[in-house]
């Protein structure tokens, strides 16, 4: 198989000289008046969009620590210039972390600072124009908030930030990116970035349960809206439909099968994924979460799970406490409510893998681990999870805890190369709202540092699956695999190597 | 008093005045704008002591940088540990009065220089010869390091050239400015040009990037403890966001039994 636009990579992932506007453009397509409005932002550039965006950014860096002091620090050494992967694949210079938060920082020096008001040349201040603004809105769509540069950032600073918080600024004057808006609209509306109706999420997991009973003689459930079950499922909206990802949900279904705890899911809040962050939002974010709250209230549950989905889990792990109140430790009643319903013997809330883990090293669940024999597995580190999140409480448990599940459904296990896993795990290129086709070939572009990292893994310990913790990485590789010349469907969840390998006892242990 | 001296002496407390209060302008405005939400970036710290130990990292050892590379963090490192004991070394001279003991022992640090010089050309060579870093460099990035550099050159020339100036007027001008008992500038040209560009800089720290000294400390990212789920974490603005949306125990977008 061989096509033009198939990439040859080299044996090492080289630093690229720099290529000025190789990636200039005019960005992604842009929302329309409807999806704007939507969410209550303008549907079309305001006529003072100046004024408008100088007042926004003196708003928001006054409510937000991170950009105030990020748009100070930065003393411009360079460090993350060679970190990301969408400077890797594609050399516009734009593209280095640092070059694109100076795209920010440029006018916030012109505006807010006395060295950008009266010497602005000398410090690289630029008013906010027509051509800047361009510029934010195509460049801050090629960030995919994975926060790798932020792990070698001297001073801590996190390009993430500052994407979200230009996001912010360019929705205010009415400039917004459609897919991302489109989606948001979707969740508040029908409850999921889908826009799947609850009959036909029903559907799908009536024809699932069919499915297993015929793959495996049990009945294993999947319930949804079930009231005082011990655990709210929410999972991302892509595990109902999407190849790989409903062969995780599967997985799921069956290891709470086999513990015997009662589960359900919700038609309400049938979404972990929170676009809002993307936009940097918080209200948005919070609408997101407040579902959440509201499923778990109104069915009345124990625990909170969360699938798959790597974004998902930064906002459930760091953000749901505040946002929500799903989570410990509260001292005002809002969230005191919700917490007292909740077991506090358990984490709030957890994760699939936390749950899996648990299990296997209670010795709860029976693995046949030569089904997965045809396997040599390796396991990409989603960048939420890695670098935002944790999983058990232990130090480093977000590395630990999914790479214990796969070894003990798997006998082949294989880490790719040191500097691209782990903290340093590089994007898949399609994440923070970039996972759309009218960004085909920035994803392309920004996967070839990662699928570098698996070439060489392939070439010298013949991995040939790619297991994921995340929706938008199964999407992104599912997509992007054969133009460097994968086969697609190496991408797996890693609950669905715990499926394929799970031994299910006949009945459930369901005490209803 | 030769105008000079005089203009000096005014120069170096108008540049305080300005360090003093820009800095603490910015320290106090990084103090108490809130961060809404948990953002720490892995490795994270799960406890105050992690958090600590992070900085140890960071401060001391430019763990970061290190990580991120190796030329980097040679010049960046010998030229930040260079000045902190060529500060010390610097003491001596404006300590008013009988010096302690402990600061004769600072003689060997002026040694600090060679390391202080080294990273200095290294950090311009890679802001010259490297295009990444040449095309995130302003005017000023240059500016500064050629200001250092000739800070340190001069410093340099007195000390290591058996061009040192007078001493004693040295000591009494230095010491002079902190107790307020003026005194002559020593004559030799390269004394004055070796402090001016220094009381220049001291008004520039809290308008430039040399704000990342204070900013590392409020970085979110590094001073957070990664410990979201178990302590909910509310910013000042977003529990009023809550009263002002009315998302209260009675509000209809809870519980409807």
């Amino acid at each position: 198989m061989s096509t033009d636009n198939q990439i040859k990579l080299p044996t090492y992932v080289e630093t690229p000289s720099i290529r000025r506007d190789s990636m200039s453009g005019d960005g992604p397509f842009k929302a329309s008046v409807e999806i704007q409005n939507n969410l209550g932002f303008p549907g079309e550039k305001v006529e003072n969009w100046q004024e408008v965006a100088i007042t926004k950014m003196a708003e928001t860096k006054s409510k937000y620590k991170s950009v105030q002091v990020f748009l100070d620090s930065c003393m411009k050494c360079g460090a993350c210039t060679d970190k990301c992967h969408y400077f890797l694949g594609t050399a516009d210079p734009k593209n280095m972390p640092v070059a694109r938060q100076d795209l920010f920082r440029s006018v916030y020096r012109r505006h807010f600072t006395f060295a950008g008001k009266y010497f602005p040349r000398l410090v690289g201040a630029k008013d906010l124009d027509e051509e800047m603004l361009d510029d934010w809105y195509n460049y801050f769509h090629q960030c995919s908030q994975c926060r790798r540069c932020a792990v070698f950032c001297p001073s801590g600073i996190d390009t993430a930030e500052i994407s979200m918080a230009a996001r912010e600024v360019m929705n205010v004057i009415g400039v917004g990116q459609k897919y991302t808006n489109q989606i948001l609209g979707k969740v508040k509306k029908i409850g999921n970035n889908l826009g799947m109706p609850e009959p036909a999420l029903k559907d799908t997991l009536m024809d699932l349960e069919e499915e297993i009973k015929e793959d495996t003689g049990v009945d294993v459930k999947l319930p949804i809206d079930v009231k005082n079950s011990e655990i709210l499922m929410v999972s991302p909206s892509a595990d109902f439909f999407a190849e790989p990802h409903i062969d995780g949900l599967i997985g799921y279904a069956k290891v709470f099968h086999e513990s015997g705890v009662s589960w359900t899911l919700s038609s309400y809040a049938s979404e972990a994924a929170n676009f809002g962050m993307f936009i940097g939002n918080y209200d948005v974010m919070r609408d997101g979460a407040l579902r959440i709250r509201k499923a778990a209230l109104d069915l009345n549950v124990k625990r909170v799970i969360i699938g798959e989905c790597g974004h998902a889990w930064r906002v459930a792990y760091s953000f749901w406490n505040t946002l929500s109140g799903i989570g410990g430790g509260a001292e005002d009643e809002y969230a005191m409510r919700l917490q007292k319903q909740l077991d506090s013997q358990y984490p709030q809330p957890q994760h699939m893998i936390e749950f899996t883990y648990d299990l296997i090293q209670k010795n709860k669940l029976t693995f046949k681990k030569s089904n997965n024999d045809h396997r040599v597995v390796t396991f990409h580190d989603s960048c939420n999870v890695a670098r935002g999140s944790n999983m058990g409480d232990i130090e480093n448990g977000q590395f630990i805890l999914p790479r214990e599940v796969i070894k003990a459904a798997c006998n082949n296990f294989i880490d790719m190369p040191k500097n691209t896993i782990k903290s340093s795990t590089f994007c898949c290129g399609g994440g923070a709202g970039l996972l759309t086709d009218d960004l085909i070939d920035l994803r392309i572009k920004g996967a070839k540092p990662r699928m570098h990292a698996l070439r060489k893994s392939e070439q010298e310990s013949g991995v040939n699956t790619l297991a994921a913790i995340c929706a938008i990485c199964k999407s992104q590789f599912s997509k992007v695999l054969p133009n460097y010349d994968f086969d697609p469907y190496m991408v797996v969840s890693v609950h669905q190597l715990v499926s394929d390998a799970i031994v299910l006892k006949k009945t459930s242990n369901h005490k209803d | 008093m030769s105008l000079i001296s005089i203009f000096l002496i005014f120069l170096f407390y108008i540049s305080s005045l300005i360090f003093i209060s820009g800095l603490s302008y910015k320290i106090i405005q990084y103090w108490k704008t809130p961060a809404p939400l948990k953002i720490p970036i892995a490795p994270s710290a799960l406890d105050k002591k992690g958090v600590l130990l992070r900085y140890f990292r960071e401060i001391f050892l430019f763990a970061s940088l290190f990580k991120a590379n190796k030329w980097t963090w040679l010049f960046g490192w010998s030229f930040h540990l260079a000045l902190v004991l060529l500060f010390f070394r610097h003491l001596v001279y404006f300590w008013p009065g009988e010096v302690p003991l402990i600061l004769y022992k600072t003689e060997p640090f002026k040694y600090a220089a060679y390391p202080l010089i080294f990273g200095l050309l290294g950090l311009l060579g890679r802001r010259l010869f490297v295009d990444r870093v040449r095309y995130i460099s302003a005017p000023s990035d240059y500016l500064m390091l050629l200001v250092f550099i000739f800070i340190a050159s001069t410093g340099m020339i007195m000390t290591f050239a058996n061009n040192h100036p007078n001493i004693l007027m040295v000591k009494n001008f230095a010491s002079g400015l902190i107790t307020f008992k003026w005194s002559e500038l020593p004559g030799e040209i390269i004394f004055l040009l070796h402090i001016l560009p220094v009381f220049c800089i001291i008004a520039v720290f809290p308008i430039s990037k040399l704000l990342h000294a204070p900013g590392i400390f409020f970085a979110p990212t590094f001073n957070q403890v990664d410990n979201a789920r178990k302590k909910r974490h509310l910013s000042d603005w977003a529990s009023k966001n809550e009263d002002n949306l009315k998302i209260n125990l009675e509000s209809k977008n809870l519980k409807d039994e």
